[in-house]
């Protein structure tokens, strides 16, 4: 499976990621991705039948702890570094009308 | 006393010979000498430092001092340190004062050492050779032309040119082995789940560990002991019984099985640095240790695998970062998207960037299968050609970085480049391994050269014994850049 990386895929990858890219860093950002896709695509070359994937490094079961509050409400603190903020709220531009 | 050991500054503190505010104040003094040309430190905080250093001063006279009571250790500015500025070398935090401390910075402040200050890394930990930081690059302090390394560069400057007793470093493909290589110090990336990752700014969750970085083996095993541990905050941390990794420090090496991965002495590798290498490895067999030829298919699929799901996991990682809560935030913006794309756009620098696309591509419909999963499943023959060669060997070495450091500007242009330096460490944090590096020799333009050492899950203390054994018989790691210490 050989894919390759389309200026219409940067653009849309980079409204997925969130991240402004203007005309010239998506042509920059298409040479180098390119790049790194044409490491990448070694990876297609290998035979993995009958191989599960490993997704973590040890052989761990997810731990569980009691359902109960531990942490205690520092919102104040935690406020004081943020953008914006009002009466305890932080604020972003308005998403409702 | 700056090339003095931990061990040897813990006795003097203990003895009154030097008081850890004297201490404290002598790195700090240094720092202000040195780091304008270095850049190893990204934030100092002296009033912090001595005010810890004092409370340090009253536990050595109360006589509840531990092993690291009064040293003074700098801390990679990943780790959230409360009332620290942590800006993770990122735009995106240049202004996010942690309310609150990473486990391993509350193991320190536990244990009375004291925080010397923040050190300079590649932006997000993503990087080779500290270029990528917001914050400048760090200057090797063996030739100011060449890069430290990356990302926990500015530690591994720091520890070389002696602005710290030691320091901590994080490694997700290599950051903690290929600095410690390349500015002739010693590291070491416990095996992943050690070290309590809550509080350390997040690449790549299933890759990310913390580690010591030091002048000695000797060192890192006081450092680890301190580090290490179980932490119900980080949902990754193994429950295991407390161990002592300097417990086997002094035990020959009679009957050692060294394993060499061809793979490791293939095409690729400069001949400096095989050179040094070879020297070290004939060291080892006078030491009493037996050499085992294996095999490590995969390594060369370690690279693509890892820049498959190192990006995805940052991508999602990275996500959090929006201006909304903390860090930076446009100042001109539209709409909620805009705010975001705009924050994010100026936030993160390019390298930041291209890996939260590569990794949002990969993870993206109708791709996932073709990358992610592949990629998870070469993960898992890479680790399975480590469980093989354990199976003959006790420790894995080779070279840590195929070349010594090069120019700073030297890899600027191509991001693949940089990618393949890291071709002898990435398989390590894939298969969740121990590994270190420690200086063995100098190579072209009298660079440094790191040997490394892998070892089996767990066998942190095994493979400090085996770096502290050969820097009994050698002085490689006692060698410092003149022109700083003198």
């Amino acid at each position: 499976m050989q894919m390759s990386l389309t200026i219409d895929d940067v653009r849309k990858v980079a409204r997925l990621a969130r991240l402004a890219v203007n005309e010239q860093e998506v042509q920059t950002a298409h040479a180098q991705l390119s790049n790194i896709f044409g490491l990448i695509e070694e990876m297609q070359a290998v035979d993995t039948t009958g191989i599960a994937p490993m997704s973590h490094a040890q052989d761990v079961t997810q731990r569980l702890r009691e359902d109960a509050v531990t942490e205690t409400n520092q919102r104040e603190l935690f406020q004081s570094i943020a953008p914006q903020v009002e009466a305890g709220l932080y604020l972003v531009p308005q998403v409702i009308e | 006393m700056i090339n003095a050991s931990i061990k040897q500054l813990s006795h003097a503190l203990a003895e009154k010979k030097i008081s850890s505010v004297e201490l404290t104040q002598l790195y700090l003094d240094r720092i202000a000498k040195h780091n304008p040309e270095l850049n190893a430190y990204i934030t100092l905080n002296p009033e912090i430092s001595l005010a810890q250093a004092r409370e340090a001063d009253a536990r050595l006279a109360a006589g509840t001092a531990s092993a690291l009571t009064g040293i003074p250790i700098a801390q990679k500015d990943i780790f959230c340190a409360k009332g620290w500025l942590t800006t993770c070398g990122s735009k995106m935090l240049h202004n996010f004062v942690s309310p609150y401390d990473a486990h391993v910075i509350t193991q320190f402040n536990n244990a009375g050492a004291v925080n010397l200050g923040k050190t300079n890394m590649d932006e997000f930990a993503m990087g080779s050779s500290n270029e990528t930081s917001h914050y400048g690059a760090v200057k090797n302090p063996w030739d100011t032309a060449r890069v430290p390394g990356g990302s926990s560069g500015g530690t591994a400057a720091a520890v070389a040119a002696r602005l710290c007793a030691a320091a901590t470093g994080t490694d997700t493909g290599g950051s903690i082995r290929q600095p410690a290589a390349l500015c002739g110090i010693s590291g070491l990336k416990p095996t992943y789940g050690v070290c309590s990752r809550y509080g350390m700014i997040a690449f790549a969750s299933s890759l990310d560990q913390a580690g010591p970085m030091g002048r000695s083996a000797e060192d890192l095993a006081l450092l680890l002991n301190t580090m290490a541990g179980f932490d119900a905050r980080d949902s990754t941390s193994l429950q295991r019984d407390k161990e002592d990794y300097a417990r086997d420090l002094n035990k020959p090496l009679v009957g050692l099985r060294i394993g060499l991965p061809k793979e490791f002495f293939a095409e690729g590798l400069g001949g400096d640095v095989a050179q040094a290498v070879e020297a070290a490895i004939a060291e080892y067999k006078k030491l009493g240790a037996t050499v085992v030829d294996i095999s490590l298919p995969n390594t060369k699929l370690s690279i693509p695998v890892y820049y498959v799901l190192a990006p995805a996991e940052a991508s999602s990682n990275l996500s959090r970062f929006d201006g909304v809560r903390y860090g930076y935030r446009a100042p001109e913006y539209g709409d909620l998207a805009d705010m975001y794309e705009k924050t994010r756009a100026q936030g993160f620098g390019a390298e930041v960037k291209r890996r939260i696309m590569i990794g949002t591509y990969v993870l993206s419909h109708g791709y996932y299968d073709a990358y992610y999963l592949q990629a998870q499943k070469i993960r898992r023959l890479i680790a399975q050609d480590f469980t093989e060669a354990f199976k003959q060997c006790d420790v894995i070495m080779g070279p840590t970085s195929p070349s010594t450091a090069f120019k700073l500007g030297e890899k600027g242009d191509d991001p693949v480049q940089m990618y393949l330096s890291d071709i002898y460490t990435i398989a390590v944090n894939l298969a969740g391994l121990p590994g270190m590096s420690v200086p063995c020799g100098f190579g072209a333009n009298n660079m440094p050269v790191g040997l490394q050492v892998i070892g089996n899950y767990f066998d942190e203390a095994r493979m400090l014994n085996v770096a502290h054994q050969y820097q009994l018989a050698t002085d490689w790691h006692n060698r410092a850049p003149i022109g700083i210490v003198g």
